[in-house]
């Protein structure tokens, strides 16, 4: 037993140098250097301040934007010091309360809509941060904004086109538009 | 449609072919022939034996050997439960995060070292910067290093004869560290970086919100209390809020090692689904595949260390055959989405505008094919990392990750333990088929006597025992089911998966049950330490008793282990174990939910 307490202890120590603070201190300073935009957060900058981080989403109910995906965070929505899903099971009421109730807010601020709403729209992410919606929720949600923002649909589905990011090397993932970024470019031309 | 086939094919194409080459390089490491690649770091390697007072020489019977693994792990006991108890005296801590409490950093100490993960706090307002890189990420590679060492000392057995030691434990581990976890962590975490994961000492960022949003809080008195109203309701007040804190670490470090290690404890509290330690695609792929490359190479490093390589593929092709079972099952469950969300207008179906199914718990860039195929990934192997929350899995996709778990973490499984699980199953399977003959079982040419079947029967049944016997007690305790969130079926799946997780070192959970409780932490702070060691002991014991073997020469009555019926054969146990432990509380579970479920 005694035998080995020394190399325990002393392989604990070199090894817990090594992995510990050798190791995190290498990949954080080759990551400032060569990435720091990356590595700090892909912050989003306007004029020399930080206005939002393009994987950071944000939360929307205004109509004249495109709304993020629903956000079970506390105490609010899209809250990255409380990240996290619903957990809500499957069969649970509550999920479904949810589910309607946002349906329901969704057919309020666009009265006369009554396509099916894509399933990402009314339904919790991951993260609770997710900072993009599908193609389709964006196309559900385009003529109430260009209709709020008086803007023409076809120029709006224009900018939304450009807003699409397609499957990474054009197979891994889901293509995706960035809510955040959108509703940025938005303000700025209108 | 065909998309999702392609990605998934890629994954299992791009897997197999890196286990050739892994596992040929781990041979060389453990086996001490360093190919020439790495050859420049032997003096370094050599200077830490020096240090510690090790000659590597010198090899360990099986008792020394599981003796030195215990104090290791007990030493890292010792720190991440120090490290968070003072973490409010330490430095980097920007947050200035005070101590965790007693209950929470006794199990999260016992679930690091043990490899679990499992998280009952919420990373990004619990952990300061220090104790995630010193203490948990370090557990992260000593964990892994550990189960690695103990499926090489467990492969040596079989491998070697008439000899009583099974190599050198501290040789194991410094090895593994510094010639396989750290080189491949750090290319990792550098190339996680460049898709976005964060990597900084930064307090946390504050941005202003396009929109403010706010919430109603309930109003405190002076002293802190409730205030109520004359017909004693809470009394509330509106908060408005402006700006987003948006939390940043030192991430990417620590998800390498996480994923590569199949540890699976997040930075964040949304674990791999948070933006910042899974942002694109390109990102969880490498983390998918981080997941499976050792254990896919360990069969590779098995059958070249044991002089035939046909007998690592067949196991490897039992471990892939199961896989895509499972993973058929989950990604069908969640295509196919929730039925009671389509009554209510809600478009579920699968286009190139969405990818539709089950999105309750999903992350957009995932989307179902990614999200299914991480939750099978991450299950099969003893990870625990998630990127879309199982608890919102439809019932079936939610059997999935707790069979998984269940039947041993042996379908790829957790770095070492993965291995080590599947080739007692193996023994187990030449023992069935030898009583089904009536000839004495040997495996590789070693005679299966009755100690090493009395060692394979412990792991194999000591988890049942725990899991089962964890959740009973829990559902019967008031302690146990106030933690319950979700009702009827699908709160019983969340004990259950609890105290399946833990045991099986996962570390994933049905992340509703408020496990931050002292009854939870306790209970699975126990569980998940007798889920590692209790298992890890028998596995050395099983090691030292057939190093000590002769080997027998094939005979015509030998059964060979490399053939299409042996991997059969190997499916078959496992699948019939499992359902003879855990399917009477399946059904209690997911299968009279998915029953419920209109």
């Amino acid at each position: 037993m005694l035998k080995e307490l020394r190399p325990a202890i002393v392989s604990f120590l070199l090894l817990t140098m090594l992995t510990g603070i050798g190791y995190p201190l290498l990949v954080t300073g080759i990551s400032q250097v060569v990435m720091p935009d990356k590595a700090n957060g892909s912050l989003i900058v306007k004029e020399g301040k930080p206005v939002g981080s393009s994987l950071i989403g944000q939360s929307f109910s205004d109509p004249k934007y495109f709304w993020s995906r629903p956000s079970a965070t506390s105490p609010m929505p899209n809250n990255p010091t409380a990240s996290g899903g619903s957990n809500l099971g499957p069969t649970n009421p509550a999920l479904m309360d949810a589910v309607k109730a946002r349906v329901q807010a969704l057919r309020d601020a666009d009265p006369g809509n009554q396509q099916p709403i894509p399933v990402d729209l009314v339904t919790a992410s991951g993260s609770g941060l997710d900072p993009h919606i599908s193609p389709a929720a964006a196309e559900y949600q385009l003529a109430r904004v260009a209709r709020v923002r008086n803007l023409n649909p076809n120029a709006l589905r224009k900018l939304v086109a450009e807003h699409i990011e397609g499957r990474q090397f054009g197979i891994l993932g889901e293509p995706r538009v960035n809510v955040l970024e959108l509703n940025l470019a938005l303000d700025a031309v209108h | 449609m065909i998309n999702g086939y392609v990605q998934i094919a890629l994954y299992l194409g791009v897997l197999l072919a890196f286990a050739k080459p892994m596992g040929w390089y781990m041979a060389r490491v453990y086996e001490g022939k360093l190919p020439a690649l790495v050859r420049w770091m032997v003096p370094i390697e050599n200077l830490f034996y020096r240090l510690c007072g090790v000659d590597s020489k010198q090899e360990m019977r099986w008792t020394q050997y599981a003796l030195a693994m215990i104090l290791f792990s007990l030493l890292g006991v010792l720190a991440v439960y120090g490290l968070q108890r003072l973490q409010d005296l330490l430095p980097l801590n920007p947050q200035g995060f005070g101590a965790v409490t007693p209950d929470s950093s006794f199990n999260t100490a016992l679930s690091f070292v043990t490899n679990t993960n499992w998280q009952g706090y919420v990373g990004e307002t619990t952990m300061s910067y220090l104790t995630q890189m010193l203490g948990l990420a370090v557990q992260n590679f000593f964990s892994a290093a550990t189960g690695m060492a103990v499926a090489i000392a467990l492969i040596r057995g079989f491998a070697r004869h008439t000899l009583e030691t099974i190599g050198n434990f501290w040789v194991d581990v410094t090895r593994s560290i510094i010639y396989i976890l750290l080189p491949i962590s750090t290319v990792l975490a550098l190339l996680l970086v460049s898709q976005g994961v964060v990597q900084n000492f930064s307090a946390y960022q504050n941005v202003p919100l396009v929109e403010s949003a706010s919430y109603d809080q309930p109003k405190l008195d002076a002293s802190g209390n409730p205030l109520k109203d004359a017909s004693g309701n809470a009394v509330t007040e509106k908060v408005v809020v402006k700006e987003q804190s948006i939390a940043l670490g030192p991430v990417a470090s620590q998800e390498a090692i996480k994923q590569l290690g199949t540890n699976g404890g997040g930075f964040f509290n949304a674990n791999s689904a948070h933006p910042y330690e899974n942002p694109t695609p390109l990102a969880n792929f490498l983390a998918m595949l981080a997941i499976f490359i050792i254990p896919a190479g360990l069969c590779y490093t098995f059958g070249a260390m044991v002089g035939d390589t046909r007998q690592g593929w067949a196991i490897l092709a039992s471990m892939t055959i199961l896989f895509v079972g499972f993973l058929a099952v989950a990604e069908y469950a969640e295509l196919n989405g929730n039925p009671a969300f389509t009554a209510l207008g809600v478009d579920q179906t699968a286009s190139a505008m969405q990818s539709g199914g089950n999105m309750e718990g999903k992350e957009t860039r995932f989307g179902i094919v990614n999200s299914a195929l991480f939750a099978t990934i991450t299950t099969a192997a003893s990870c625990g990392a998630v990127n879309a929350m199982h608890d919102s899995f439809t019932p079936l996709g939610g059997l999935v990750p707790l069979a998984q778990i269940q039947l041993g973490e042996v379908i790829f499984g957790g770095v070492g333990s993965g291995l080590y699980g599947m080739l007692v199953y193996a023994v187990l399977a030449v023992f069935l088929a030898g009583l089904m003959i009536g000839r004495t079982p040997e495996y590789l040419g070693k005679k299966i006597e009755a100690f090493d079947i009395k060692m394979a029967s412990l792991v194999i049944l000591i988890p049942p025992l725990i899991i089962l016997g964890g959740t009973a007690l829990a559902v019967m305790l008031e302690a146990g089911k106030s933690s319950v969130f979700n009702p009827g079926a699908h709160g019983f799946s969340e004990v259950l998966y609890a105290f399946s997780s833990a045991v099986g070192n996962n570390g994933s959970e049905f992340a509703g049950i408020g496990a931050n409780t002292p009854f939870y932490n306790t209970a699975l702070g126990f569980a998940v330490w007798f889920g590692r060691f209790w298992l890890m002991v028998p596995v050395l014991a099983l090691a030292g008793s057939l190093a000590a073997k002769k080997r027998i020469p094939a005979s015509v009555g030998s059964m060979a282990t490399h053939t299409q019926m042996f991997v059969w054969l190997l499916i078959g146990t496992v699948l019939l174990v499992g359902a003879l432990n855990f399917v009477p509380a399946l059904a209690l579970g997911p299968v009279v939910e998915h029953l419920n479920m209109k």
